[in-house]
């Protein structure tokens, strides 16, 4: 199935989230043909515009796997850190279907309902399609995805077609063997385990034929690529060529997640995750070949709830082993508040965005990061858990991704504590929140205290308080054109004479 | 003759499903291999199965206590970095 190009790299003319919490990001999946818009504009994990309303939940039904990648470990069980393969309990399809049914009447804005580990979903076909097989036929009105790292998934194409499964991701670092024996250490295949280059080469065999399988059937595919400098930087490009020529839909870069603590070949190796300009660097390159999913939050293989948020918590086995669920009054439920959000999306399609105002040509783009909430400039610097990144230019305003930071504001008992470097650590926390700011020239939120004005500040980042509880992008626009009126956009002619 | 699984297995499952003699069951805190069915899977397969995809090294010995995957053979860290880890451990 041939897809038109759709990008994400400059900001398209129509569509966008004015009132969301990623302002103005162009929507990219306004250009798609009707029929596949209508598959993906209520599915977080591919509209990003469906991220900021549309909710999902992940069942942890598939513990074994089927490769190594040295970026994981199978030792998953950890509640305290949100990351793909961690998941606290292990589900059987039944207590799956238990979960699903709950969390869907409990959370009506929930659309899909996603099997994503913490091994291989198709490592345990069985446990991984009687899950498949009994929602369909309890909850028509899920949709179902799936996640795999495509070893198995040629010989299961015509299973996942049957379940009516329209999503599927893949995760493809690489199409070189050499590259990908860097990555993959071994894999199990026709009863082997099969080490290096020749297990590579086979994995990534099955990955091109199985990616190209599901579009020749209309199945949605969205690649999913670890970013590992050193590794795979520079071929991601030649991989997002490849996968689109094949015919997925977006391509979602990844920044490699590699701590000592967690115990993968690449934390005890002392492999370098990457930076957050280099990640932007790649998602730009790779944008000009296709679209380019910005907004992953990189979730847990039993996340449930809206993108950023967990509420996994809240439906434990225990507690949902006491709700009584009537499914068949959430469904009429859940469809009223479906088609009031997919109304209140169309109707934003619908809005020309704005372009800043007064801006001279040839105007450099500056990144801002913003303490958002609900779409509002409404967060203090301190209590931000995540901060997004805008990028303000000429032709107007676009989302880039978010950065997470470590909470250091505890309150007034403990103000200031986040300017102390606790033991064994390098830097303080405050720190190291201004440090992953990098790049930005503007924070806007709603407060900021003196010690972190300062300090973000002497790091060349404006602090910016001014547009407290304004939408983002609004805001945005209006510190971008208040430094376009300085004239500091504009080559300076000093640095001219000095080159 | 059979294998057994050690206190290192994480519960994963991939041994039970490719099994071919129904060997492996559930228990706590672990998986443990039946050593009534276990055949290493002689005339099956060329290798043990369980051993073959078993993620986790150390979690699988035979009768003579030897792993079958040992320390650093799965992922390659080197031994002095498994020691420095405190991943690393004789056979039993």
């Amino acid at each position: 199935m041939e897809l038109p190009v759709i990008s994400n790299n400059a900001p398209a003319a129509d569509g966008g989230c004015s009132s969301s919490g990623c302002g103005s990001a162009p929507d990219a999946l306004a250009h798609l043909p009707e029929h596949i818009r209508a598959k993906v504009q209520d599915h977080p994990c591919y509209s990003e515009q469906a991220h900021h309303y549309f909710a999902r939940m992940h069942v942890a039904v598939a513990p074994a796997c089927n490769i190594q990648c040295n970026y994981c470990n199978r030792k998953y069980d950890c509640s305290n850190e949100s990351r793909p393969g961690v998941v606290s309990e292990l589900l059987t399809p039944d207590q799956a279907i238990k979960k699903v049914l709950a969390v869907a009447a409990e959370i009506p804005q929930m659309t899909v309902l996603g099997i994503a580990g913490p091994g291989d979903p198709l490592a345990n076909p069985g446990r991984t399609f009687e899950t498949f097989r009994q929602l369909s036929e309890k909850a028509p009105d899920i949709k179902l995805c799936v996640s795999t790292n495509g070893l198995s998934l040629p010989e299961h194409v015509d299973e996942i077609a049957k379940h009516n499964i329209d999503h599927v991701t893949i995760t493809i670092n690489c199409v070189d063997p050499e590259v990908g024996a860097r990555i993959y250490p071994w894999i199990y295949w026709q009863n082997k385990r099969i080490f290096g280059i020749e297990g590579a080469k086979i994995l990534i065999e099955q990955q091109q034929k199985g990616l190209q399988m599901l579009t020749e059937r209309g199945i949605l595919v969205k690649v999913n690529s670890v970013l590992i400098p050193g590794v795979n930087e520079e071929h991601l490009k030649e991989v997002s060529k490849v996968v689109k020529a094949k015919g997925a839909f977006l391509h979602n870069v990844m920044p490699l997640i590699a701590e000592a603590e967690h115990g993968t070949y690449y934390g005890i190796m002392g492999q370098p995750e990457p930076t957050q300009e280099m990640l932007q660097e790649l998602q730009d390159a790779c944008a000009g070949d296709m679209a380019m999913m910005r907004h992953c939050r990189q979730c847990r293989a039993d996340a449930v709830g809206l993108l950023g948020e967990d509420r996994g918590d809240e439906f434990t086995m225990d507690k949902i082993d006491v709700m009584d669920v009537d499914y068949e009054a959430a469904m009429v439920r859940r469809k009223a508040v479906h088609d009031a959000i997919i109304d209140k999306l169309e109707a934003e399609r619908g809005v020309a965005k704005p372009k800043p105002a007064g801006i001279p040509a040839g105007s450099r783009p500056v990144l801002m990061a913003v303490a958002g909430k609900n779409g509002l400039v409404a967060e203090h610097f301190g209590h931000a858990r995540e901060f997004l990144i805008y990028e303000a230019s000429p032709d107007g305003v676009r989302f880039i991704g978010h950065r997470k930071t470590e909470l250091y504001c505890g309150g007034m008992d403990a103000c200031g504590d986040g300017d102390v470097v606790e033991a064994g650590a390098s830097e303080s926390l405050l720190d190291r929140n201004i440090r992953i700011l990098s790049g930005c020239e503007v924070v806007l939120c709603a407060k900021v205290g003196y010690e972190p004005w300062a300090k973000l500040e002497a790091a060349g980042i404006a602090p910016n308080g001014e547009h407290a509880m304004e939408p983002i992008e609004e805001a945005v626009m209006a510190v971008y054109e208040e430094i376009a009126a300085t004239g500091r956009l504009l080559p300076q002619a000093d640095s001219l004479k000095v080159a | 003759m059979a294998l057994q699984i050690t206190e290192s297995c994480v519960n994963c499952w991939a041994c039970v499903d490719v099994c071919p003699n129904d060997a492996i069951f559930q228990d706590k805190p672990h998986f443990l291999i039946d050593d009534m069915k276990c055949t290493e899977c002689l005339g099956d397969h060329a290798d043990p199965q369980c051993a073959a995809i078993c993620p986790i090294e150390m979690a699988i010995v035979n009768e003579l206590g030897e792993f079958l995957n040992p320390p650093g053979s799965l992922t390659g860290i080197p031994i002095e970095k498994l020691k420095e880890f405190g991943l690393w451990r004789e056979a039993a």
